[in-house]
């Protein structure tokens, strides 16, 4: 069955965060070579012609791209099962690709670990377990502060301006927390190391359509300090309503790419993911 | 009726060695409990470690007495334990390095784990007994007595009498103050919180940039020093016996799963639970009836619940109720 004898469920698991795993068949082979910076404007940070799945599982992702510009909001949006939190965790290195690269400000990262790529500046809310329930909500954000060696205070100071609910409530367990304050602590954790681009995967996913409305506003807030985002949404019409560009995946690839308006107006992306 | 007499009986026989061996149990269990909540694993090396810590101990402090070293009333192992503990943190990360790292790089079940630190426990269970034998071993020296049975009687007039042994008061004290050294730890430093981070949900740990090589280092010693120094302690209070260390194993654990696994207070609040249920069962209550009952009635029996003989039955049936009513312990643990 399997050749690992110390654990199963083989291929369903993301790729290990810290540890570069032993090249498998299947796996990318060499390095890009030199990677020059592409003349003129290009994005921030942009998964490209991204092939791969989990572990020695089948593909899951086929040739998608997914890019985020400077200051923007991109959104990926699709029917279930389309591959979108598959596609953010590709981008965030949570995957084996086999084809494509990623590129964070012109820089080849594809065969760096997440734990490096948050150092190189990359933020990342997992959708799920995305906080320390055990510990109060200013220790879940001393802890998003750990790489740093400056001092955060300022940082902290910034995220309780951005979510007042959390200095309210900054000596209490995260886990005792609703749902939409929880999310924030999960935001505020991953602000803490001054991200240059901030990677939400649902966001909204299990909180009422108020609090959801709040969750927008709070990240329409963190995108105007200047930090790209690129979220993964459940919520299709709300989050393309507020979406600079946004990408429609279907089946792992790129079905509808164009801005949030656009794509809202598209007969075919109204009829096929938004009911009409 | 005779409350006073009776009350200094149960202090006696109950209350002040089920306070010291609840202390003893407490420093083990978290020992325990850390490595359950960070390495993810219930070590069954443990009750092994202890021993292999008070054995280095033992020798060091023979060393000592040999040389005319001593700490005057205090026994002179407290000089030997910081050789102790320093010996056991090798021993472990050793073990560490030799064996659950690889298992760790696997990313293997935490009943693979368990397996490997069986092995573990038997290879250090025959170093202990090779290098110091599997005889009873006493190393006690210095002040025998905070208070003894006479000097109580003499000055307070009672018939009874209350023996306060010193190894019981250092038990309790060095107890209290390595329990506020870990929490203070834990709870005020940055790599405490990281450690805590990494209990609670190992992958935003890891992204949030902590190493967890470091933070396993850094286990390993804490529970290094606390299995030497619950291992010292107990044999200062009882006597050094390598079997002995390794059946402390399951009450060890008892505390542990009662409190909740990777739950420090927890932990705690356990060893002290299995301490007075297991001294509590096994006494004979006789004495104390007398006191309370009538003037000139005894009871015919002796009162005990249970033989000491039985005395590990208490740990399983606590253990047994536990997880079947409250798989989390009573501070909400996580489940086995």
């Amino acid at each position: 069955m399997t050749s690992d004898p110390y654990q199963t469920k083989r291929g369903e698991r993301d790729r290990s965060i810290t540890r570069e795993p032993p090249h498998r068949i299947g796996d990318p082979v060499g390095t890009h070579g030199p990677t020059s910076r592409p003349e003129g404007e290009h994005p921030f940070l942009i998964g490209e012609a991204m092939t791969g799945g989990y572990g020695m599982g089948a593909d899951i992702l086929h040739d998608c791209t997914i890019a985020v510009e400077p200051g923007e909001i991109a959104v990926i949006v699709g029917p279930n099962g389309a591959g979108k939190s598959t596609a953010m965790k590709a981008v965030f290195g949570m995957l084996n690709l086999r084809k494509g690269r990623v590129l964070l400000d012109g820089e080849d990262i594809t065969h760096l670990s997440p734990q490096d790529r948050v150092a190189k500046g990359m933020g990342f809310v997992p959708q799920t377990s995305n906080i320390f329930t055990s510990m109060t909500v200013e220790e879940n954000l001393e802890m998003g502060a750990f790489i740093r060696e400056d001092d955060f205070r300022p940082t902290m100071e910034q995220v309780y301006d951005l979510f007042p609910i959390l200095k309210e409530k900054r000596r209490q367990p995260a886990g005792e927390l609703s749902g939409g304050q929880r999310q924030q602590v999960a935001v505020g954790r991953a602000l803490m190391t001054k991200p240059k681009v901030l990677m939400l995967d649902e966001p909204t996913a299990g909180v009422s359509p108020i609090v959801m409305d709040e969750l927008f506003d709070r990240i329409i807030e963190v995108s105007r300090t200047g930090i790209p985002i690129l979220m993964v949404e459940q919520n299709a019409r709300q989050a393309l309503a507020i979406a600079d560009k946004g990408y429609v995946l279907v089946q792992g690839r790129n079905g509808y790419t164009g801005t949030g308006r656009e794509l809202l107006e598209d007969p075919e992306v109204r009829r096929s993911f938004l009911g009409g | 009726m005779d409350f006073l007499n009776a009350f200094v009986a149960l202090a006696n026989f109950v209350i002040i060695p089920a306070t010291a061996y609840g202390a003893q149990l407490a420093l083990g269990a978290l020992g325990v409990t850390l490595i359950y909540g960070i390495l993810r694993f219930s070590n069954f090396a443990h009750g092994d470690t202890m021993a292999f810590g008070a054995m280095i101990t033992i020798l060091v402090t023979w060393g000592l007495q040999g040389m005319g070293v001593s700490l005057g009333p205090f026994p002179t192992a407290l000089l030997a334990l910081p050789v102790g503990i320093a010996a056991t943190a090798a021993y472990v990360l050793a073990t560490d390095r030799l064996v659950y790292r690889f298992y760790r790089r696997q990313k293997a079940k935490p009943i693979i784990f368990l397996i490997a630190s069986m092995g573990v426990m038997f290879i250090t269970n025959g170093v202990v007994r090779f290098i110091i034998g599997v005889d009873d071993q006493r190393f006690a020296d210095g002040e025998r007595f905070i208070i003894s049975a006479g000097t109580f009687r003499d000055l307070t007039g009672l018939e009874e009498g209350l023996a306060f042994r010193a190894t019981q008061g250092l038990t309790i004290v060095a107890a209290i103050i390595a329990v506020a050294l870990l929490f203070w730890f834990l709870n005020r430093t940055r790599t405490g919180k990281s450690m805590r981070a990494f209990s609670d949900n190992e992958d935003l740990a890891l992204l949030s940039g902590i190493n967890p090589e470091r933070v396993v280092v850094i286990t390993w010693l804490i529970v290094a020093a606390l299995a030497t120094l619950a291992g010292v302690l107990y044999g200062l209070d009882k006597s050094f016996k390598p079997f002995t260390y390794f059946q402390l194993l399951l009450p060890i654990f008892a505390s542990a799963i009662v409190g909740g696994l990777g739950n420090p207070l927890g932990a705690i609040l356990g060893g002290f639970l299995i301490a007075f249920s297991e001294v509590g069962v096994t006494y004979a209550f006789r004495k104390v009836a007398t006191y309370l009952g009538p003037e000139g009635w005894e009871p015919s029996g002796l009162l005990q619940l249970l033989s000491t003989d039985y005395k590990f039955a208490v740990s399983f049936g606590i253990l047994l109720i536990v997880l079947l009513f409250r798989p989390t312990g009573i501070m909400k643990g996580k489940a086995l």
